[in-house]
């Protein structure tokens, strides 16, 4: 019996493009983190098609595969923590809604651009206060 | 270079086991393949476009466990187990939970999806057209062999495991307990005396 | 000790004192004063005891090189003859006499201690320039005095005066410094060393290539340093310096160095007939305008300075006519009573309480209150004025005496033309210089009106120098005996002739001065004028830097007051107004020099406001354009971050295999 290594290495292929989109597109966290996991057993997918393929006497893949395993078991435990944490003090999972490390808006752009040498510092505490934001870490 | 190496190695490879397998004359293995893959494909695409959240949870079960029957039919028996175990049995309730516990709601919500959606689309399918050209371009003529013993049976993963990969394994399980306990430390309760936020369960 | 290592110390110990001034200044006030005048009064006994030992026999000499320097060698040398002697004992006696009258006063002043270091600084460079043997050594104290003056006449920096005054200072003497450097530079090339007794040398075998051109480049700084027409203008401003600098600087040693400079370079001068020629019109422009203008001013000190100018045109008179003796034997009894009458001045200020003749033309009993001014005054005034037996008289008959001998032709290799007009402007001179002096002495101390104030005694610093310096402008004149040995030995002694003229024409202009003061003085009573400093009980300095700043606001001009009691306006007539205003020769420089260079700032302001700057603005706008269209991708959304990472990596991915591929 006999495989043609291009089936799993294009399935594997394939789900990582699948994941990266949902990575890039999915709004929840959570499903954002789902995608991680659909990234991640892709690899998993092309590392066993390759173990099998090279029959690699150490299983070099197949190892790497169960580490890569409980590191995303690891990964979405503390991913989850994290998506709880922000929900407890924001009141919302969305990924696109977390925008503190953002310029400021518009108004003030036209501001500076009048006065270039005024300092932006004040500008930027009003818009994120700092204590959500150490909230937010802790 | 690597690819075309690559390209040759598995030719002269190819060469010396086995005559030339040809795409239109599929085994009856590239055939299971080749259907459980488009299913947990299809599984996958729904999993990261559907607007139904507790579906996706759902529809990724689908997904990894189509994942762990093409482990199993490319003979890593092991990792088939532990992939349902492990993702099925946990990471997916895990996910679930977490769902529940930041009150995803039941039902189509109409903003599942960011505005970045374009965005990614295209970059989703770039990155996949030139994977996929890479892949096939390199490995068009490779054939896996599937006979002989198992080569992921628990016994030899076992034995591999830990004879010669036994002290990353252990590193790993202080991975695993720092992140249990950043787990713990992340999810407890803000300290007492600030008021509870909203969104508190 | 030998001759030379006294005549090292001679400028090293002031030069000590300065550095220890500057560094222990502030921090030991105690030893300010001492630190001031102890140096000087040394390095005046070490120059006494030089003077002695070299006693006009032949120079002293001594030279050590330093260093190699290229074709030209530059070398520290002692070039000590008679007249280095004689004049460097002049230095030394003036600036002791300043730093003695600068204790009391600036008693109370607070930059007293860089003052003197300074004073002591100045008088280190001018000891330099007497005693150099080579002309670099000689241009390195020549420019710290330039320096020194520039600081010095800026002391009271808080008025404007002060501080256009130091800046024209400054800037007029370097004009005449960069031909002066060019010249000094020829002169090398030509003689092949710096050395003053190499050139002479060389002058004397005839080896000077370009003797015109270099004579006339050396004039321009000798124009500039000793206050020369067209270069002069710079002196009287000068004048809003404190007293003392005035006497030490700009009438005694530094607008002298010009002068002495020439005297022992002469043979390199009277090797161009032209340039004696160009040096007496040069005189003879400065004697006469500077007499003019002397009667018409209205501060006293800017008086002594358009005589000061004179008086330096008298000696450079006598180097055109070929002699030296005459006019180093003006310039050391000059120096004598011109520190005496700026000292005078300074006393008379502070008594008074303002600068202004016209305002001193109105107090009565002025000379009560300082009767050591008064006297000592009057000394000079008559030596000024060159009335026999005082020691201008003798002086100034050697110079006109040198310009007869020129004149009929007893001169070899002297153009008579040169002689002609020396002595003839020294002649129209000695009458307008008597009339000024007269105009002075009867202005300040013979007014009518209301007491003078009282501020009771002069400091004994103050007036006892006084009459230190008196005892030379009375008796120096005894010396015309001994001179001439020191000299080049040829006869200093007033010829019949122009002593007869000399005098008559002084008599004559006291006398006329007298009648118009007495048509005039009438008028005083009438007119009524006065300024009056504010701060009777300050010291002297304090006292005339306010008279200064409160002369341009009571009188309209720092130079005249619009006062018909003056004899100088009946005298004068219609030339009075230009007189006063120093013939206008400022309004020809602001057009000339200042407005062109003025303008071309303007231009250099436009071109960099406008035009580099809008190049730096534009440098800075486009980054920030650019920066503001970057800072849309940072909308903290991490997808898309996510999302622009990732693309670049498949863009990178596949531009990693197309090369690949490419490359197979």
């Amino acid at each position: 019996m006999h495989l043609h290594l291009a089936y799993p290495a294009v399935l594997a292929a394939l789900l990582f493009c699948v994941g990266l989109y949902g990575v890039l597109a999915r709004r929840n966290a959570i499903l954002v983190l789902m995608s991680v996991e659909l990234m991640l057993n892709a690899v998993n997918l092309n590392l066993v098609a390759f173990d099998v393929w090279l029959r690699d006497s150490l299983h070099a893949g197949q190892a790497l595969t169960l580490f890569v395993i409980a590191i995303a078991a690891a990964e979405i435990g503390i991913g989850l923590a994290i998506v709880l944490a922000v929900y407890r003090n924001r009141g919302t999972s969305a990924v696109d809604a977390l925008r503190d490390t953002a310029e400021p808006s518009a108004p003030d752009e036209s501001q500076e651009a009048q006065e270039p040498d005024d300092s932006q510092e004040p500008q930027q505490s009003q818009q994120s206060p700092q204590s959500q934001k150490a909230e937010a870490t802790a | 270079m690597t690819f075309a190496a690559a390209t040759a190695v598995s030719a002269a490879k190819t060469a010396g086991t086995a005559e030339t397998h040809g795409f239109l004359s599929p085994t009856g293995v590239e055939i299971a393949f080749l259907l459980v893959g488009l299913v947990t494909l299809g599984a996958a695409v729904i999993t990261v476009t559907t607007r139904q959240l507790v579906h996706a949870a759902l529809w990724l079960v689908v997904a990894l466990g189509g994942l762990a029957v093409e482990y199993l039919l490319l003979t890593a028996e092991f990792i088939a187990w532990v992939q349902v175990l492990i993702y099925v049995g946990s990471v997916v309730v895990l996910l679930l939970f977490g769902l529940m516990l930041t009150r995803a709601p039941i039902g189509r919500s109409p903003d599942a999806d960011s505005g970045n959606r374009p965005v990614a689309l295209a970059v989703a399918a770039a990155a996949a057209a030139a994977l996929v050209w890479v892949v096939v371009d390199a490995f068009r003529t490779t054939v896996i062999d599937l006979d002989g013993a198992a080569q992921g049976s628990t016994d030899v993963t076992g034995s591999v495991l830990f004879r010669h990969w036994v002290l990353p394994f252990e590193a790993l399980s202080v991975l695993l307990l720092a992140a249990l306990v950043g787990a713990i430390v992340l999810s407890r309760k803000t300290a007492k005396g600030t008021p509870a936020p909203e969104g508190d369960r | 000790m030998t001759t030379t290592t006294l005549a090292v110390l001679v400028p090293l110990l002031p030069f000590l004192g300065a550095a220890a001034g500057l560094l222990l200044g502030r921090r030991i006030p105690g030893l300010v004063r001492p630190l001031a005048v102890l140096p000087t009064l040394t390095a005046l006994v070490l120059a006494v005891l030089v003077a002695v030992r070299q006693g006009g026999d032949r120079p002293v000499d001594a030279a050590t090189e330093l260093t190699p320097t290229g074709s030209v060698p530059i070398e520290l040398a002692l070039h000590i003859d008679g007249f280095a002697a004689l004049v460097a004992v002049l230095v030394g006696v003036v600036a002791s006499c300043v730093q003695i009258y600068s204790t009391g006063y600036l008693r109370d002043d607070p930059r007293y201690p860089s003052y003197a270091a300074l004073v002591s600084l100045f008088t280190s460079a001018m000891l330099l320039v007497v005693y150099s043997g080579d002309l670099m050594v000689l241009l390195v104290g020549w420019e710290i005095m330039g320096i020194c003056s520039y600081f010095l006449v800026g002391h009271y920096w808080e008025t404007p005066e002060a501080r256009a005054a130091s800046l024209k200072a400054f800037l007029v003497t370097k004009l005449g410094d960069v031909p002066f450097l060019i010249g000094l530079f020829a002169l090398a090339a030509d003689a092949g060393s710096f050395r003053v007794t190499t050139i002479l040398a060389t002058v004397a075998d005839g080896g000077l290539d370009h003797p015109t051109l270099i004579a006339l480049l050396l004039l321009a700084g000798v124009a500039g340093k000793s206050a020369q027409f067209p270069l002069h203008t710079w002196l009287p401003d000068a004048m809003a310096g404190p007293t003392p600098v005035s006497a030490l600087i700009h009438a005694a040693t530094m607008v002298a160095a010009g002068v002495y400079f020439v005297a022992r370079l002469l043979p390199v001068f009277a090797a161009s007939g032209a340039a004696l020629v160009v040096l007496a019109v040069m005189a003879a422009v400065t004697m006469a305008g500077s007499a003019l203008a002397a009667l018409a001013q209205d501060d006293i000190k800017r008086v002594l300075a358009y005589s000061t100018i004179g008086q330096l045109g008298y000696m450079t008179g006598a180097l055109a006519v070929g002699d030296r003796g005459a006019a180093v034997f003006h310039l050391l009894s000059h120096g004598a009573f011109k520190a005496l009458l700026f000292l005078t001045a300074g006393v008379i200020i502070h008594a008074a309480g303002t600068n202004s003749l016209a305002a001193m033309s109105r107090m009565k009993g002025l000379r009560d209150r300082v009767p050591d001014a008064y006297w000592t005054m009057t000394v000079a005034l008559l030596a000024l004025a060159a009335i026999p037996p005082f020691s201008g008289f003798f002086s100034k008959e050697a110079v006109l005496g040198a310009a007869e001998h020129t004149a009929t032709g007893h001169a070899a290799s002297v153009p008579t033309a040169a002689g002609w007009i020396v002595l003839v402007a020294g002649l129209l001179t000695a009458l307008l210089t008597a009339a000024y002096a007269t105009r002075l002495w009867l202005l300040a101390f013979h007014g009518r009106g209301a007491d003078a104030p009282d501020h009771g005694k002069q400091p004994l610093a103050m007036t006892a120098v006084l009459w230190v310096l008196a005892v030379p402008s009375l008796a120096f004149g005894t010396a015309v005996g001994v001179l001439p040995d020191w000299f080049d030995g040829r006869s200093l002694s007033p010829t019949l002739t122009t002593s007869v003229l000399g005098t008559g024409l002084a008599f004559g202009g006291a006398l006329v001065t007298y009648g118009a003061w007495r048509h005039t003085t009438a008028l005083a009573a009438r007119v009524p004028m006065g300024a009056v400093a504010v701060s009777p009980d300050g010291d002297g300095g304090q006292v005339e830097a306010e008279a200064i700043a409160s002369h341009a606001p009571a009188y309209g001009d720092v130079a005249s007051a619009h006062d018909p009691a003056d004899p100088g306006r009946l005298l004068l007539g219609p030339l009075h107004r230009h007189a006063a205003a120093g013939f206008r020769l400022d309004a020809v420089y602001a057009a000339l020099f200042v407005r062109p260079v003025q303008a071309a700032a303007r231009l250099v302001r436009f071109l960099d406001r406008e035009v580099v700057e809008t190049y730096v603005r534009g440098a800075g706008t486009a980054p920030r354009w650019l920066g503001t269209a970057v800072r849309r991708a940072q909308t903290g959304n991490v997808q898309t971050y996510l999302s622009a990472l990732l693309a670049g990596t498949v863009v990178l991915a596949v531009a990693a295999v197309l090369v690949a591929t490419a490359g197979a």
